[in-house]
């Protein structure tokens, strides 16, 4: 699987990012600098976490803006699967290519945790290796993950499968205790209505090897690999 | 011409930092307050003169970049 992975100022996940894509294809990633306006024609295109321009205006609002991602948008218009994780996701809200909005997080407070999350549609390309072990723990780091979306929309994404992940407790339910940063449903991660762009707060490349204390964000990857085949 | 543009939340999204800032003006003792909702403000300076037509450019600012219509709405003032 050939996959390219966007780079911004101020990014801190991207060689995580890097380093997960690399041990589960076997490739190494393309990088794409934001301000750039060449995408090669890829598989997979990543938007990684961190703080893209110091989160200036919104959370990922500049970066939404830059060159790049006019390419990012046109890949994924045209089917192309499309990751974005944490500050990638909120890149990616802020294109219009997933729909709602990341707020500030409930406490207002950064949360640097391992939380449990929920697969809740194992047929995506994201996520169907998820079958049989749905709940997992996984870490997170944000400030800005509180999902929102007005009653509409979130009857729209129940309605098309479009929730791929939510919040949980350690035994798989979805609870409100269970839901770190007060986001709308416990929604940690949602695809686009045609299912080829993911978007989640959680981060899964963190979470590789058996040393990360799990190995099931490799699934994503997995589930993609498939995806391709 | 300078323009101020003024960002705000939605009703009915949930605002922490607001609700934050309610309750610190209730722990100095400021009696009555029975909400405060935080937004922005942009001061534009813009070389158009027609009142008009910076209005419209100004919207499209708003449109394209300076608020996220999903969350928030936006009002555009001429200062001077």
């Amino acid at each position: 699987m050939k996959s390219a992975v966007i780079v911004f100022p101020g990014l801190n996940r991207d060689r995580d990012m890097i380093a997960a894509l690399e041990k589960v294809t076997g490739e190494k990633p393309h990088l794409a600098w934001h301000g750039d306006s060449d995408l090669p024609d890829v598989d997979l295109v990543v938007v990684p976490g961190g703080f893209s321009y110091g989160d200036y205006l919104r959370a990922g609002a500049i970066a939404a803006r830059s060159p790049m991602l006019k390419r990012v948008k046109e890949h994924a218009d045209r089917g192309g699967l499309t990751l974005g994780v944490c500050n990638g996701f909120q890149i990616l809200t802020e294109t219009g290519l997933l729909p709602g909005a990341l707020m500030r997080n409930r406490d207002l407070k950064f949360l640097c945790k391992v939380i449990h999350l929920k697969a809740e549609n194992t047929t995506s390309p994201f996520t169907s290796a998820y079958k049989g072990h749905e709940a997992f723990p996984c870490p997170i780091a944000h400030h800005d993950g509180n999902y929102f979306i007005d009653p509409d929309g979130l009857k729209a994404l129940e309605d098309n499968s479009q929730i791929a992940f939510r919040y949980c407790d350690e035994n798989g339910n979805v609870t409100l205790e269970a839901n770190p940063n007060g986001s709308i449903e416990n929604i940690a991660g949602i695809t686009n209505k045609q299912g080829n762009v993911l978007g989640m707060m959680p981060h899964p490349e963190n979470l590789i090897e058996a040393a990360h204390g799990g190995i099931e964000g490799r699934y994503i990857f997995d589930s993609l690999v498939a995806a391709v085949a | 011409m300078h323009a101020r543009i003024f960002v705000t939340l939605k009703n009915g999204v949930l605002d922490p930092q607001g609700q934050a800032i309610e309750g610190s003006l209730s722990s100095l003792g400021f009696e009555g307050v029975d909400a405060v909702r935080q937004g922005k403000i942009f001061d534009v300076k813009l070389e158009e003169t027609d009142h008009e037509a910076a209005k419209e450019k100004l919207a499209q600012m708003c449109e394209k970049l300076l608020a996220n219509t999903v969350i928030e709405n936006y009002s555009i003032e001429i200062v001077d």
